[in-house]
């Protein structure tokens, strides 16, 4: 027994170094933390419990059969994050260098399949230099394997990837597959070819942080959902972040207390809106102002900046706020913002998280470069995500709602539970000056009477009162109680139930 | 008594005469411009009329739309406020005409004390003291050369109808006397449309001390103490107080006396101000005579009592005072702080834009704040950036300056720049605790501009104390359900390291009967707290002494602003903290290739093309902010490489206008 035991301690000590004291201190210099460091910030301390921990790879080719840590380059368990069940694999990058071989993509296929069952979120924390080349074919299965499961819980448990270091080749398409990423500036990156490759093939020269840097991700491709500034920042945030989830699409996400009144009337939201009305203003100031205690956390900040996407509390509540930004572009909707607006309201509708939406939208993008990157077809994108979705949706228009942005920003005609219009709302067709410069196209060239019928168009369309007179709007409220009216509704639509048709799935125009 | 006046102003001012009309029993009517529509004082105001578009020259400076404004509504009288039209000899006379009373002095005292040159032969006449100086007409630079040497250097080179230091220059020598004509002349052409300038002897040591006077249309006249306004930056007054710390009884009385022969021998009346410029041995000299209101007359009125608006309609309504020179009593100790809408840390750049958050200092008898705005409010480019007057009151000056302390950390300001934390950093200054002023305090003190404050240690104590007890409320929230399942370790067990700047500290929080004993290294100390973690502002009580902390989360640490310092701030827990040992210090990317913009504004010209090689000092580029062209310099020597925006662009703060190669 004493020996077995003595085994025992000896495996685990061997599991814990890692690759070894030089490389765990690699690692460190690179400012970089340890699988298992990083584990330790993430969980409620001494909350986790390790699996698999005497999983060794199978490899006998390439003197590989002489070479194995226990684990083999990634460490999986689950623990809690402030007092919550989560499941989460580390790939270790001092074993292998975090390479996926069949027993490592076996032991993340074994959380996932454990937190599927019992309906928790899945975090992976992602080191690895890629496939094991050594085993073959074997790794490619195993990468396979992971994404068949990252597909299946997709919708069922929250996914998150935090990629804290190499993501390159197939294995990127694990993280694309999950729910949010977060990359760690200047330490990770995500390609599907490496600039190597690049070079070869198209001649151009371009460094690992240009090609897939987290800033790259965040701001560029939109492929990252958040860039942080090193490990603990990131890891700490993604604490913040999972507080707002619920743990699986069997339950709503969790109350939190606050001392912050549901019926808190912020005054200075009555001069939100400037008085000329090409003048921008910030919509965060808005979403900080009506949310408890101002704490928003947005999603993809830095990415078609146009719209805002993120998570907030009402009440307690975690809800998804969608909003146009009149500070970027006008606010209007345009390839980027409406695959950016999408994919959030998919994810809050997947894990029954109701969406407030403010709208002060002055139509899509003009131009060739939007037509030929399909707008038509990306814009239709967050239309349909709009209207499939069955959770509570409640909108406010703040200023402009035109033309089609009008109807696709959660609009009464797809299926909006609570519709709410500022005074400062005008919901029309287009702007007074392109209406008329279109209806009275005949006037144009006597400026007096276009500017008359201009008059008229505004006086008859830019105010919340014609669409009012058809109940698209249910009411017009004061930009001062809007906190309140929201909180309101959302307490009516708690028990909310809703169903579309029966169907395999839908056809969603990707 | 009047049933109706009106205001021709805006501001805080405006809403400081409304105030007292209203408790008068007096209907207000106010007027505002197209940027104003929204104001707090036509908010205030019984009545509000429109008088024209933003620009002042447009509106509040328009006399015959203010005339009708009276007349439409019935306005019997008009208080000026101080600026736009408060001294303007047509204006008093256009409501004369108009049977309108003016609140202030008569056309014929305006005029007479209007004229800076004018002003001091009236003075000398009427046996006060003045600048040894030549106050005729200078032809050119070498007169001005010839006049300077006579004086004796330095002197001052000041153009005759200016004002807020506009067109005023030193020179220590002929040729920078030359100079100085030159450019004073050209300034006040440009700013006054009046290019006339003089030279007087430049006081050394100076003090900036005026006398509050009072007078009615009956021959009385008062004065009712001075102000210290030494505290100045640019001829800009930052901070004034009542008493000054540096005059004495006879001095004081010496003032006092020439300042009523001067309102004597104009016949004023009304509220009035006659400036002297002080110097180190008690010399006083004449410096100008304000026939109105001014900016800082609270701090009169805290340490007299009285009420100067009301006493300026009682006068203009025709009463008598009721008051002697010798009901006049001193009591106490104010000071006010001008709370500007400035960037101390951008060499004090103007900064425009709406008050996201604001919010005052709680107001009592210590504490008065007069202000024209609230929170949602916009500081526009159009008009002075004063946002606020904080004035606090205590027995002795160094209570007033510790309320002063005290509501500056709890003045909750955000959305633009502004100058609270130079405030602070002011009133915790030994020198200015010390009294010992002058109106060179500002550029002699902070030398090469203002960069922020640096804690002492026991503030340093107190600041990481409520940062632990702030972010514990934050992690035990956090854990407020049922786990999943209980581990031995916690998220909040009391035992937290601080991160801020490069200090690294541990605490520990225990909770007590009344608070949180929180104990950071040797010091041990009690907070006391009803903070709510909505709230911005954490008030509470170390060991009995009160403390504000304003804070706001940011990620996953904290901004937090306390005797005007703001400083990030992280929590975290030991082995955390342990592990962020191993991140690496970045760098921030350097910017040096770039042209960034200083402030927010316009782009209105590009003096140069890609590809052109520039030298240090060239012209690059001319941003308009706040009404002003400010010309942007090569730094050194160079070869434009890109512009990255185009006359026509707005621009915000650090954004690249041109790139380097």
């Amino acid at each position: 027994m004493q020996d077995i035991l003595k085994r025992l301690e000896d495996m685990r000590d061997a599991a814990r170094a890692g690759g070894g004291q030089k490389r765990v201190d690699a690692q460190h210099a690179k400012g970089r933390l340890t699988a298992r460091e990083r584990i330790e910030l993430l969980l409620d301390p001494d909350s986790f419990e390790e699996w698999d921990m005497f999983v060794e790879h199978r490899c006998a080719d390439f003197g590989m059969s002489a070479n194995k840590v226990p684990g083999d380059g990634v460490v999986t368990g689950y623990g809690t994050v402030n007092g919550r069940l989560i499941f989460v694999f580390s790939q270790d990058f001092t074993v292998f260098g975090g390479s996926l071989s069949e027993a490592h993509a076996e032991k993340i296929c074994k959380v996932m399949d454990q937190a599927m069952r019992v309906g928790a979120p899945v975090i992976g924390l992602n080191d690895s230099g890629g496939a094991r080349i050594q085993e073959g074919v074997a790794s490619l299965a195993g990468y396979a394997e992971v994404f068949q499961r990252n597909i299946m819980a997709s919708g069922v448990v929250p996914q998150i990837s935090l990629v804290m270091g190499p993501c390159a080749g197939g294995a990127v398409y694990s993280p694309a597959m999950t729910d949010f990423i977060f990359m760690v500036k200047d330490s990770s990156y995500m390609f599907v070819t490496g600039p190597d490759v690049v070079k070869t093939v198209t001649h151009e020269t371009v460094t690992f942080e240009q090609l897939g840097g987290a800033l790259t991700h965040s701001q560029k491709s939109g492929v990252a959902d958040l860039a942080f500034e090193n490990d603990v920042e990131a890891l700490l945030q993604l604490r913040r972040f999972i507080d707002f989830l619920p743990a699986s699409n069997r339950e709503k996400a969790p109350l939190r207390e606050t001392p912050d009144p549901i019926d808190r009337d912020e005054p200075s939201l009555d001069t939100l809106i400037p008085a000329n009305p090409n003048k921008p203003y910030d919509m965060h100031e808005l979403i900080r102002k009506v949310a408890d205690e101002s704490d928003f956390f947005e999603i993809q900040p830095e990415f078609a900046k146009n719209i805002l996407t993120g998570f907030a509390r009402f009440g307690g509540e975690t809800v998804g706020i969608v909003a146009n930004q009149p500070m970027v572009l006008a606010g209007c909707l345009d390839i980027d913002s409406s695959r950016k607006a999408a994919r959030f309201v998919r994810f809050c509708d997947c894990f029954s998280i109701p969406i407030i939406t403010f709208v002060d939208v002055p139509g899509f993008l003009p131009g060739t470069a939007q037509e030929y990157g399909g707008i038509i077809k990306h814009g239709a994108k967050l239309l349909f995500a709009y209207g499939e979705a069955t959770v509570p949706k409640i909108t406010v228009i703040t200023r402009k709602a035109y033309g089609g942005a009008y109807d696709v920003m959660s609009s009464k005609h797809l299926r909006g539970d609570v519709n709410f219009a500022w005074p400062s709302a005008e919901i029309a067709v287009m702007g007074p000056k392109g209406a008329v410069e279109i209806i009275f196209r005949s006037d144009i060239g006597d400026k007096d009477k276009i500017a008359a019928r201009t008059e008229e168009y505004r006086e008859k369309f830019a105010n919340p009162f014609v669409a009012g007179a058809r109940g698209f709007i249910d009411d017009v409220i004061m930009p001062h109680s809007t906190r309140k009216r929201i909180c309101r509704s959302l307490a009516m639509l708690r028990d909310k139930q809703l169903s579309n048709p029966w169907k395999k799935h839908d056809n969603i125009p990707l | 008594m009047f049933k109706k006046i009106l205001i021709a102003n805006r501001g805080e001012i405006a809403c400081r005469v409304i105030r007292t009309a209203r408790a008068m029993g007096i209907k207000t009517v106010a007027v505002y411009s197209d940027a104003d529509a929204d104001a707090l004082h036509v908010r205030e105001a019984d009545e509000a009329v429109h008088i024209g578009p933003a620009p002042a020259a447009q509106s509040y400076l328009q006399i015959d739309r203010i005339v009708d404004a009276c007349v439409k509504t019935g306005a019997e009288a008009v208080h000026p406020g101080y600026g736009f039209l408060s001294e303007n000899m047509k204006f008093a006379d256009a409501l004369k005409r108009a049977g309108i009373v003016f609140i202030g002095p008569d056309p014929h005292a305006i005029y007479a004390m209007g004229d800076k040159i004018e002003s001091k032969k009236l003075a000398k006449e009427a046996g006060v003291s003045t600048v040894p100086g030549y106050l005729g007409v200078i032809k050119d630079a070498e007169e001005a050369a010839k006049i300077a040497k006579e004086i004796g250097y330095p002197v001052m080179i000041k153009a005759s109808a200016g004002g807020g230091g506009k067109g005023m220059r030193i020179a220590h020598n002929d040729q920078e006397a030359r100079d100085g004509f030159r450019s004073a002349t050209n300034e006040a052409k440009s700013s006054f449309a009046d290019d006339r300038v003089f030279v007087e002897k430049f006081v050394q040591e100076p003090r900036h001390i005026e006398i509050q006077i009072l007078a009615d249309g009956h021959g009385n006249c008062l004065y009712l103490g001075e102000r210290e306004c030494s505290i100045q930056r640019r001829h800009q007054k930052v901070i004034e107080e009542a008493p000054s710390p540096f005059l004495d009884e006879k001095t004081r009385a010496a003032m006092g006396e020439q300042a009523v022969a001067l309102a004597k021998a104009v016949k004023y009346k009304s509220a009035g101000t006659v400036e002297f410029i002080v110097d180190g041995k008690r010399n006083f000299y004449f410096l100008e005579m304000n026939t109105r209101l001014q900016v800082e007359h609270p701090v009169t009125e805290m340490v007299t009592g009285l009420d100067l608006v009301e006493q300026m309609i009682r006068v203009a309504a025709g009463e008598k005072l009721l008051l002697k020179q010798s009901d006049v009593k001193l009591k106490g100790w104010a000071i006010e702080s001008r709370v500007y809408a400035e960037d101390p840390l951008r060499n004090f750049l103007p900064s425009t834009g709406r008050l996201v958050r604001y919010r005052e200092p709680s107001t009592g008898p210590v504490v008065r704040v007069d202000s024209g705005v609230y929170e949602g409010a916009e500081i526009s480019m159009f008009y002075d950036p004063m946002i606020a007057k904080l004035v606090t009151y205590g027995e002795d000056r160094s209570a007033a300056i510790s309320a002063m302390r005290e509501a500056l950390d709890s003045f909750y300001i955000r959305g633009l720049g502004h100058n609270v934390g130079f405030l602070s950093a002011l009133m915790a200054h030994p020198r200015f605790q010390a009294g010992r002023l002058t109106t060179g305090f500002i550029a002699e003190e902070f030398p090469d501009g203002f960069h922020g404050v640096a804690l002492s240690e026991s503030e340093m104590s107190d600041l990481v104390a409520v940062a632990a007890i702030i972010h514990q409320g934050f992690a035990r929230r956090a854990v407020g359900g049922k786990p999943h399942f209980r581990s031995r370790g916690s998220v909040a067990n009391g035992h937290w390291t601080i991160k801020v700047g490069k200090e690294t500290r541990q605490v520990s929080i225990v909770e007590t009967a009344s608070g949180h004993a929180v104990i950071d290294g040797k010091r041990s100390c009690e907070i006391v707290s009803a903070w709510r973690l909505d709230e911005n502002l954490f008030h509470g009580r170390i060991d009995g002494r009160g403390i504000t902390v304003q804070v706001e989360r940011d990620g996953i640490g904290y901004r937090m602003s306390y005797a005007g310092a703001m400083l990030k701030v992280l929590v975290l827990l030991p082995r955390a903290a342990e592990l962020a040992e191993y991140m690496l210090e970045k760098t921030p990317p350097d910017m040096s290739k770039y042209l960034l913009s200083p402030m927010p504004g316009l782009l209105v010209s590009l003096a140069v093309q890609p590809g052109q090689d520039v030298k240090a000092g060239q012209e690059l580029a001319v941003v308009e902010a706040m009404k002003m062209e400010n010309l942007l310099r090569a730094e050194r020597d160079g070869k434009v490489a890109n512009l990255h925006a185009k006359p026509g662009d707005s621009l915000a703060v650090d954004q690249i206008i041109m790139e380097f190669a």
